[in-house]
């Protein structure tokens, strides 16, 4: 049964819409066999009314959003807007005190274990031990994640983002870049379906942080994976992310595409947009 | 291998890892108990050469079963303790938190961790009585093994409560590792029986599965007899102790997670 919103008024010899979609796809498919035809219907991401209070503190005020399969999704905000608090519940490390979040259609209240074998995280602030190898610490989190066959798995992640020259070294002994990388190679350790992403090129000189996004980017076109994205690097952003969400002080007071939002607020770039919601200096402009 | 117990593996692998490549941790495991025996070991002896008699030696028996069986509580708390303290001071506790690993699988590759680290701990002790102070503790018979179930058992509970506190106040819990299980020491009668305890302070002692394990301990050692009866105490408590534990954890490790703690311990 094709879906709903074909257009009946086509001629009859015309392919439907959603059939010649289809056919792209499978197409797609066979050139690029990595490429799952279609991941999910579903949105990997949903969240409904997610708030977190501390106390009389409220960190997180009631969002909402969804993250399509396959998209990139970018977090914007200031310190202390609530974007690690967001993504430290959608990974069920924080309880949220109401509202909900679905991962690939797992109520991470609920059955968040079976959501988490499919995801994964990466932050610069959240270290690997220090004193195990980079192929120890694979190790480890491949079983934790029970990757089938991981020592191919492992052997693969090495030669695709160049580790193997440092595979045996303790991870503490590595510098900066290296040690994203490896984070990196962690966090797809288990070929996620939905990434979380923070601020994964902070600390990076340009060189290596355009590396790491040229990666990411190439992987999202590859695996189908889902990213969010928590950044303060607004050209990463706006490189990177199929939609933004502005939060500020727990709330999403803005989201759009980085070209709409740019073309709302009149601006040339996200930093301005960043700081015209940061400062409440300029309103944007309605469509 | 299943998920479940890859998990866990996938836990002790990361220790043992860090074991492989550090003698200095390895030496550590075994450090005190053999230097406990040797300070226990020679205390033995000068008391079995000035009173020469065989109760001497019984009693110097008794005092380094006490001294062994005790480091077995001690080194099966602090393995499953410093195991997580591990996770924590290397920051890491965010990875492993956002992985499928269950809280109890955690507990798991936890207690695993203990057995190995508190063997390795031991065992040279045991050779070292044997071998330089004529005490075989294998002597006890079978029932050893019971006695050991026990004595990790009351281990795990104390450890248990160590995590959760630690899941509850941070870092700053962290010295409760080291000393708590010693303010038990006195009340476990483990070098004198529970009777030499003034009676207000017995009850304590009854509460406690390790005095029931020592009372049997002197029993086999002494008399040549198993009490069975404070073997079968010192379970139905341990079952108690560790089902407090347990729910003491799960109830912090919810907390943890509402406070938004995971991330941040160890800061």
């Amino acid at each position: 049964m094709p879906p709903s919103g074909t257009d009946s008024r086509q001629g009859r010899n015309e392919l439907p819409r959603w059939q010649f979609r289809v056919a792209a796809l499978r197409l797609y498919a066979l050139v690029s066999p990595r490429v799952p035809l279609i991941r999910s219907p579903m949105d990997a991401i949903r969240v409904q009314g997610l708030t977190k209070r501390y106390g009389d503190v409220l960190a997180v005020d009631g969002i909402s959003f969804t993250a399509p399969a396959g998209s990139t999704i970018g977090l914007l905000g200031g310190n202390g807007a609530g974007k690690t608090t967001t993504i430290s519940m959608l990974l069920g490390l924080l309880l949220p005190t109401s509202g909900s979040i679905h991962v690939l259609g797992h109520d991470i209240a609920r059955d968040r274990f079976a959501a988490l074998a499919r995801m994964n995280f990466s932050s610069p602030y959240v270290s690997l031990p220090a004193r195990l190898t980079v192929a120890e610490n694979l190790r480890v989190y491949g079983h934790l994640y029970t990757v089938p066959h991981l020592e191919r798995r492992i052997a693969e992640l090495a030669a695709d983002l160049a580790l193997e020259d440092f595979i045996h070294r303790p991870a503490g002994q590595l510098s900066a870049g290296q040690k994203t990388r490896v984070a990196l190679a962690k966090s797809l350790i288990n070929s996620p379906d939905v990434l979380l992403l923070d601020e994964p090129t902070a600390s990076l000189d340009p060189d290596t942080g355009d590396w790491v996004r040229s990666w990411l980017e190439r992987y999202r076109a590859q695996s189908g994976c889902t990213i969010l994205l928590a950044s303060h690097n607004m050209a990463e952003v706006h490189r990177m992310c199929t939609d933004v969400l502005m939060l500020k002080k727990g709330r999403i007071v803005d989201h759009g595409t980085p070209d709409a939002l740019l073309e709302r607020y009149g601006r040339e770039d996200l930093e301005e947009v960043f700081l015209d919601i940061a400062r409440d200096r300029r309103q944007a402009v309605p469509a | 291998m299943t998920g479940g117990v890859r998990r866990v593996w996938g836990l002790m692998y990361r220790h043992l890892a860090l074991y492989r490549r550090s003698w200095p941790r390895l030496l550590e495991l075994c450090y005190w108990p053999v230097l406990q025996m040797c300070i226990w070991g020679f205390t033995a002896s000068f008391l079995a050469m000035r009173m020469g008699t065989s109760a001497a030696a019984t009693a110097g028996a008794a005092l380094l079963g006490g001294v062994l069986l005790w480091e077995v509580t001690l080194r099966s708390q602090m393995g499953v303790s410093i195991s997580f303290m591990e996770e924590m001071w290397s920051r890491n506790l965010g990875h492993v938190f956002v992985s499928p690993l269950r809280p109890w699988e955690l507990v798991a590759a936890l207690l695993g961790m203990s057995i190995i680290r508190m063997t390795i701990g031991v065992l040279p002790a045991i050779l070292l009585a044997w071998a330089f102070y004529a005490f075989n503790l294998f002597a006890l018979g079978p029932v050893l093994v019971l006695f050991f179930i026990n004595l990790m058992i009351m281990g795990w509970a104390v450890a248990l409560g160590v995590v959760s506190l630690i899941l509850r106040h941070g870092s700053g819990a962290e010295a409760l590792a080291w000393g708590i299980l010693f303010g038990l020491a006195p009340f476990s009668a483990v070098f004198y029986p529970v009777s030499v305890l003034p009676a207000a302070v017995r009850p304590i002692a009854w509460v406690l599965p390790t005095s029931h394990v020592f009372e049997g301990m002197r029993g086999v050692l002494l008399e040549g007899v198993v009490h069975w009866d404070q073997l079968a105490m010192a379970f139905g408590l341990n079952v108690v102790w560790i089902g407090a534990a347990a729910l003491l954890f799960a109830h912090q490790f919810r907390q943890a997670r509402v406070r938004g703690a995971l991330l941040s311990m160890g800061e």
